[in-house]
């Protein structure tokens, strides 16, 4: 199995759809000529020529409805939004066009797209480059929203999304488009299916994303035998596979990069808490940014996001006490 | 006064401090290209190398009620507006001496004594901003102005053309600066836009609009000048395309390799420091030692301002959950 870096892994699904689909279309800004201001664009304009992949004007409203026409019309289009945020000026064309067609044609119609944007933290590009904003998307029916956590989640997933007959967030961690992975081209993920990052037995995490990796790293290092359950899918999200797990552990923790109100993993808790009422062994917690704008110094910006130290200080706590502690800015005071 | 109204008086007519103000810039850009080089500042940054002309005529035209919402690039504009370099570069660095404490980054700076609004980083973002102060003045019934300056690239987002309807309709005391320097990221204006004077777009809207060659002082302040009267007298709106061009690539990581040869070399003949330092000499009679002098100096004083930053203090976790709402509410 060849590894490759995450962003290799979505150029690389990217070309392997085209190459099967010829209605597979690709645009975005700077993804033709420069190959994707994050290099998840090489090589297609080469391979595919400027009829299929195309730059953009800097017009998210135009080009996110422009898939959305197109996917009308027979065509599957794969857009980038560059930051996640820049949704925002096209978000009519997404959550009030795009979504509503299948329904408001009776059916007739449907938006084979997948919108791409990279997403979240880390990386020190301040309160307009860096949040996770899946809320925008995950409160309107109609949407799926994925988001990959490494090289093979990105490549499979991603195939998976263009092949679908409906309109696909996909939310690539901005972090790990560096990180490098095995990826088995041929290994097939199916969109509302999660993963098992690491099976254990006394609790679980379930996490989204780049906090994969942060609670991987945190259930290495735990005294705590803690299962990680990799979500992939916030839309349609794996009911089957969360409960599986937190019927056997009896605790769920979810880290989510996201500020504490109105987050994803608020589902997860509530569905959980319905369905285990009485027999869970611990509170059902998140562990969340806070509700304050991502910080642009590093060091803010690193207390900002959940991390292993925090994901364990709060699981020792909920272990010992089966209470859900208290998130570090209260805990400090702030 | 302080230290920021004071530059900004410095720089209103005096070719020599003019100068001096474009050569502080690019030294400052020089410093914070090599910084987030060498991984000292992490994220990104994007520099306004060639475009200083521009952003000292415009400070020098404003009064300081005169708010400006301006982009990302916009170190060149705040250090022209007064920012001192220490708050700027502090910020830069994310320290506590930041003009945003830090917590807002090289695409963030703000300075409200000096009329900086907080700078976006969202294409567009400032301009429908700028029309609602200057909303606020005409209902106001005051004199001031507000300015929006974005780049070539943000005339195809919508912001663009809604913001430009709706001043021109209300005749809103707003000046539009569109700084043309060729390129919006690694695309060249041309490749996404099918005319190339981009300020006509405005004759649709039926507002008063010419380009004019940001890389000359005297053209730029005239310019700027005569759209700030019209606005402040109640006569409106305007676009202004200033031609300038983009010295280096887009942002921290970009060699602008797509550039066609001899472009750059082309600009630069007519590069905005060369032309202030010919009027420099012209007009305030500096000569070629006291040129020499100068320059020596802003060097220095930048290199004394990394410094001074780097040891400044970082701030603390405390900061982050402070102004999110007029007062704070424990969650
Ligand atoms: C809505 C939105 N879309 C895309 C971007 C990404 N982006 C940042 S700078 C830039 C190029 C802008 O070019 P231009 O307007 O010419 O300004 P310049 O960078 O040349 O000053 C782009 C596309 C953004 N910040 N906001
Ligand atoms: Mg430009």
């Amino acid at each position: 199995m060849p590894a490759m870096r995450v962003r290799q892994a979505i150029a690389t699904a990217l070309a392997d759809e085209m190459r099967t689909d010829p209605t597979v279309i690709v645009f975005g800004e700077d993804i033709a000529a420069a190959e994707g201001p994050f290099k998840t664009t090489e090589g297609l304009l080469e391979e595919f020529g400027p009829i299929r992949v195309r730059d953009t004007p800097i017009s998210e409203m135009a080009f996110t409805g422009a898939a959305v026409g197109a996917a009308t019309m027979g065509m599957k289009p794969v857009i980038e939004i560059m930051f996640m945020e820049f949704l925002g000026v096209a978000l009519d064309q997404l959550v009030t066009e795009g979504a509503k067609m299948r329904y408001l044609s009776n059916g007739k119609l449907s938006v084979p797209m997948v919108v791409r944007a990279s997403v979240g933290g880390g990386l020190g590009f301040g309160g307009q480059h860096s949040q996770t904003l899946e809320n925008w998307v995950a409160a309107t029916p109609g949407l799926k929203v994925l988001s990959p956590s490494d090289a093979q989640s990105a490549y499979s997933l991603l195939r998976a999304a263009i092949q679908d007959p409906d309109l696909v967030m996909f939310l690539e961690p901005r972090v790990t488009y560096a990180e490098r992975g095995e990826v088995d081209t041929n290994l097939k993920m199916e969109i509302g299916k999660a993963r098992v990052a690491k099976p254990g037995k006394d609790l679980t995490i379930v996490a989204l994303g780049q906090m994969t990796n942060i609670a991987r790293q945190a259930a290495a290092t735990s005294s705590t035998d803690i299962e990680v359950i990799d979500l992939c899918t916030i839309v349609p999200w794996d009911k089957k596979t969360v409960f599986e797990s937190v019927k056997k552990t009896g605790r769920l923790v979810v880290v989510e990069e996201q500020p504490e109100s109105g987050g994803w993993g608020s589902e997860i808790v509530a569905a959980v808490s319905a369905e285990f009422f009485g027999e869970l062994k611990a509170a059902p917690i998140r562990i969340t940014c806070p509700n304050v704008p991502v910080p642009y110094n590093g060091g803010l910006e690193a207390r900002f996001l959940p991390n292993p130290t925090e994901v364990n200080y709060q699981i020792d706590q909920l272990m010992a006490t089966g209470k859900a502690p208290q998130p570090w800015w209260i805990r400090e005071g702030f | 006064m302080s230290k920021g109204l004071e530059r900004r008086k410095a720089i209103l007519s005096d070719p020599i401090a003019q100068f001096e103000r474009a050569v502080e810039i690019r030294e400052f850009e020089n410093q914070i290209n090599a910084l987030f080089a060498s991984g000292t500042i992490r994220g990104t940054t994007h520099l306004c190398l060639g475009q200083e002309a521009l952003a000292i005529g415009l400070a020098s035209v404003l009064r300081t009620d005169d708010p400006v919402s301006a982009t990302y690039r916009s170190h060149g504009i705040a250090l022209a507006l007064g920012l001192t370099p220490e708050s700027a570069m502090a910020e830069i660095m994310g320290k506590a001496t930041g003009c945003c404490g830090g917590l807002g980054g090289s695409m963030h700076l703000c300075d409200l004594e000096l009329g900086l609004l907080p700078t976006s980083a969202i294409i567009g973002g400032g301009m429908p901003i700028a029309a609602g102060a200057a909303l606020a003045f005409q209902v106001q019934g005051n004199d001031r102005v507000a300015v929006a300056v974005f780049g070539d690239g943000a005339t195809n987002i919508g912001a663009f053309h809604e913001t430009l309807n709706l001043a021109a309709i209300w005749k809103l005391p707003v000046v539009f600066i569109c700084d043309n320097n060729v390129y919006a990221e690694y695309s060249r204006i041309n490749l996404t836009t099918p005319i190339e004077d981009l300020h006509i777009r405005a004759e649709s809207y039926a507002m008063p609009h010419y380009a004019l060659d940001g890389m000359d002082i005297d053209v730029v302040r005239e310019g700027i000048q005569s759209a700030v009267d019209r606005a402040r007298s109640g006569g409106g709106p305007t676009l202004i395309e200033a031609k300038t061009y983009r010295f280096a690539g887009h942002s921290r990581a970009d060699q602008a390799l797509y550039r066609p040869e001899g472009e750059l070399d082309s600009w630069k003949s007519r590069d905005p420091l060369l032309l202030l330092e010919e009027r420099a000499k012209k007009i305030g009679k500096m000569s070629e030692s006291d040129v020499a002098d100068m320059k020596a100096r802003k060097t220095k004083e930048i290199e004394a301002t990394v410094a001074l930053c780097q040891a400044a203090p970082e701030p603390s976790p405390k900061t982050m959950f402070e102004n999110i709402w007029s007062r704070k509410v424990n969650q």
